[in-house]
């Protein structure tokens, strides 16, 4: 039988079909970068640049601030315009660094990042701090500080579970990864091992990448090692760290746990291949994997994008629209957000780019709870999302806590099924919002 | 810095959905009865065509009128009125006076949904409010039956439902398929189990209804039957007639079309259960050992009630509520 989570859930199209075949590319050094301080979850990096300063590529430009922060790297050769305030595609605030590309600057022509370190014989400290000086950080999306999660102390990690899930529509960026660099993943997955000290290492994939589980079956019996690639049926929102535990190990992450009060360290494919190239070629996180897709793109794929890129420039990388887009998201289509400026970079966290049309978002008119329960059925959290918003509608935000609003993760399977269109993501994020106000 | 583009829709995500609203449940549900009550048509004559239009006309015009009143968004279009309006008619006999479903959906709507807030906020079925109002209002003309003008019915017809008549009686003169095809007596849109059962299929294929009430109602009622039904009349225990009674009367547009109504049932799969077997107690109740013959109307109606303490005590488990910490 194929492995899934307990309940919950829901089967949007996967709509992977647009970009799921087209290989990595390069999407092109634009003339200009704007990079963020605040790409991770977390406090924004300093800043150790001003205007007119040159900068080599992979050059630390934002430093740590803290332990709950992330350094951030130039990811090109060039100098300095102006630092200023940006919108990111999140919508939040931040200080960015516009940097002008150095003429003719050519990182495949480069000799940079083409160390072999040999990690295995590196302490597990030294690797941590090599992974927090190379500034990566969850690269699912989430943008946890790597560092963080990493240092586990003296716990014990009966599982490292990797998350090649993917389970939001029409993301592949993942999959072309696990196809294109499995061997890089696998390391990345050794050298977490050796530093979590884990018992077992599972990868969980859902089956609709048959080609991925294979890639990554084949790399762990070229190196002999005792990974095990899991099939999972192919169900939103898996790749959530609660769900794909539940998949695997079939333990539950307790309300207001972290994975590793039950034992387990979840880290994403995207994630360990960061990882691999930080630890190996000590190379900075400066650039990523982006699926640019929609049905309304000329051609879809996914590109190897150098942090600091604008969306606009994706786009023209795809060969521009064939109509225009009625939104546009940053990340995937369950849980990313509109996007309101094409100029906005591409960060750490922005998994992909899609441009949406009227006939993707199926556009209904709202009424009231009809009170069809279909929320319920479809919360992975085990929560009533239709209570929740008629809770927050009325303020009364301490009985929706006592009912659980803190457990909702925001995975936006009640806004999807809910057939009164109700805005349920959208009212019990602000729920949460106001009692952070008041905590 | 350039221009950004304009005009892009700016919402919180998700930003796909599967596609159902609110008025695509309503008028499927609508178009799923629609077969039934052509039947109707068919059985009893134009007069039963004539009773339902002036039902969905009553139902809509109030609505109309009292969004109208209250300055509210026009809500004829979501097809909640429309199918309110027709499971009144559904509920009426064929030879009714027109007044009388007229007044039904006007209080359907006017009473029952829209003094509690409207769509969503009712805390009973309208269409069986309705009825039941209009079955102590004018319970003669309620309980008068014409016959249908085809088939075998036509000629072995006396007058009496097949639950006014009994089990025995009916079946010495009609068969259990003139059951299921509905060529027999009754209110205007119950008769035909077959073309009902169809319309319901079509409701289960596109997940607006689940198997959990329709199911529980049936098989806890026809359990009951089984049990005890046959007791009244003497033949004993383990007699009762479960065909007959799943065949006869409203159950079948009850169980799969008004006990199913999204508004006024539980919300988790647990409460449907428990609602769906309360139906069927009660049903049960009303129709074997009660003083009418039907059941299913104020069954469905008395467990209404009940939805919000079943909600209460059903409330999903959430995610994590586990008592052991392995690994701390």
């Amino acid at each position: 039988m194929v492995k899934t989570f307990a309940r919950g859930g829901v089967h949007p199209h996967d709509n992977k079909k647009w970009s799921r075949h087209v290989s990595v590319q390069n999407a092109g050094i634009p003339n200009t970068v704007v990079i963020p301080m605040s790409q991770h979850m977390g406090k924004p990096a300093d800043l150790l640049v001003q205007a007119d300063d040159v900068l080599t590529e992979g050059m630390l430009i934002g430093k740590a601030a803290g332990f709950f922060s992330v350094n951030v790297h130039s990811s090109v050769a060039g100098k300095v315009r102006e630092i200023t305030e940006i919108y990111l595609a999140n919508g939040m605030k931040s200080q960015a660094v516009v940097v002008e590309v150095e003429e003719g600057f050519d990182p495949e022509a480069s000799s940079m990042f083409l160390a072999k370190e040999n990690w295995r014989t590196m302490s597990d400290e030294d690797i941590v701090n090599r992974i927090a000086d190379m500034g990566v950080a969850g690269l699912g999306g989430a943008t946890f500080p790597t560092h963080i999660k990493y240092a586990i102390k003296d716990r014990n990690v009966e599982y490292l579970v990797v998350n090649g899930v993917e389970c939001e529509p029409f993301l592949t960026a993942d999959h072309r990864l696990m196809l294109e660099k499995s061997d890089c993943i696998i390391e990345g997955i050794e050298i977490s091992r050796k530093v979590l000290n884990a018992d077992n290492v599972i990868i969980g994939i859902e089956a609709n990448k048959p080609d991925a589980i294979q890639s990554l079956r084949d790399s762990i019996i070229r190196k002999n090692l005792d990974f095990e690639v899991v099939a999972l049926k192919t169900r939103y929102p898996q790749g959530d760290e609660k769900q794909l535990l539940k998949a695997t190990i079939n333990r539950e992450v307790p309300s207001g746990a972290l994975p590793l009060d039950i034992g387990a360290v979840v880290s994403n494919v995207g994630t360990l291949y960061a990882i691999y190239e930080a630890v190996v070629l000590k190379k900075p996180v400066i650039e990523r994997i982006v699926t640019v897709s929609g049905s309304i793109l000329k051609n879809p794929g996914n590109f190897k994008v150098r942090l600091g890129t604008s969306i606009r420039e994706l786009v023209d990388a795809c060969g521009g629209f064939t109509e225009e887009p009625v939104k546009m998201i940053a990340g995937g289509p369950m849980m990313g957000f509109s996007i309101f400026d094409l100029n906005a970079p591409v960060t750490k966290g922005v998994s992909g780019i899609l441009a949406l049309s009227e006939r993707d978002l199926k556009p209904a008119g709202e009424t009231a709870c009809i009170s069809c329960g279909r929320c319920i059925h479809a919360c992975p959290m085990g929560l009533s999302p239709t209570t929740l918003f008629k809770l927050i509608d009325h303020q009364d935000y301490e009985k929706a806590k006592q009912e659980n609003l803190l457990d909702c993760k925001e995975c936006g399977c009640c806004g999807f099924t809910c057939p009164a269109r109700l805005p349920l993501v959208q009212m019990l994020r602000l729920g949460k919002l106001m009692l952070r106000k008041k905590a | 810095m350039m221009e950004g583009k304009k005009n892009l829709l700016m919402t919180s995500s998700p930003h796909l959905h599967e596609g159902s609203s609110t008025s695509r449940i309503m008028w499927t549900v609508t178009a799923c009865l629609v077969p039934a009550g052509a039947w109707g048509v068919y059985n009893f004559g134009l007069t039963s065509l004539w009773i339902i239009l002036v039902s969905v006309g009553a139902a809509v015009l109030t609505e109309w009128v009292i969004t109208k009143l209250l300055k509210k968004e026009q809500s004829i279009s979501d097809g909640s009125a429309v199918l309110t309006g027709l499971l009144v008619s559904f509920n009426m006999p064929p030879s009714i006076p027109a007044f009388i479903p007229i007044l039904a959906s006007v209080f359907a709507i006017g009473i029952v949904k829209h003094t509690f807030g409207g769509l969503g906020r009712n805390w009973m079925n309208p269409a069986l409010a309705g009825r039941v109002f209009a079955m102590f209002s004018w319970t003669g003309e309620m309980t008068t039956w014409s016959a249908p003008v085809i088939g075998a019915g036509a000629d072995a017809f006396t007058g009496a439902t097949p639950l006014a008549q009994g089990a025995s009686e009916f079946l010495s003169k009609q068969s259990y398929w003139d059951l299921f095809i509905g060529n027999i007596s009754g209110c205007i849109g119950e008769v035909s189990a077959l073309l009902l059962l169809l319309g319901a299929a079509y409701l289960f294929i596109r997940k607006i209804i689940t198997w959990q009430i329709p199911l529980s109602y049936a098989a806890s009622f026809l359990l009951l039957v089984w049990i005890f039904g046959g007791t009244v009349s003497g033949s004993g225990y383990f007699t009762g007639d479960i065909l007959f009674h799943f065949l006869a009367g409203g159950l079948v547009l009850g169980a799969f079309f008004m006990a199913t109504d999204m508004v006024t049932s539980p919300l988790t799969s647990k409460g449907m259960i428990i609602y769906g077997i309360g139906c069927g107690l009660l049903t049960f109740l009303i129709r074997i050992y009660g003083g009418f013959p039907e059941g299913v109307s104020l069954g469905i109606i008395l467990m209404n009630i009940f939805v919000p303490l079943i909600d209460r005590f059903t409330k999903p488990v959430k995610f994590g509520n586990v008592k052991e910490v392995k690994n701390v």
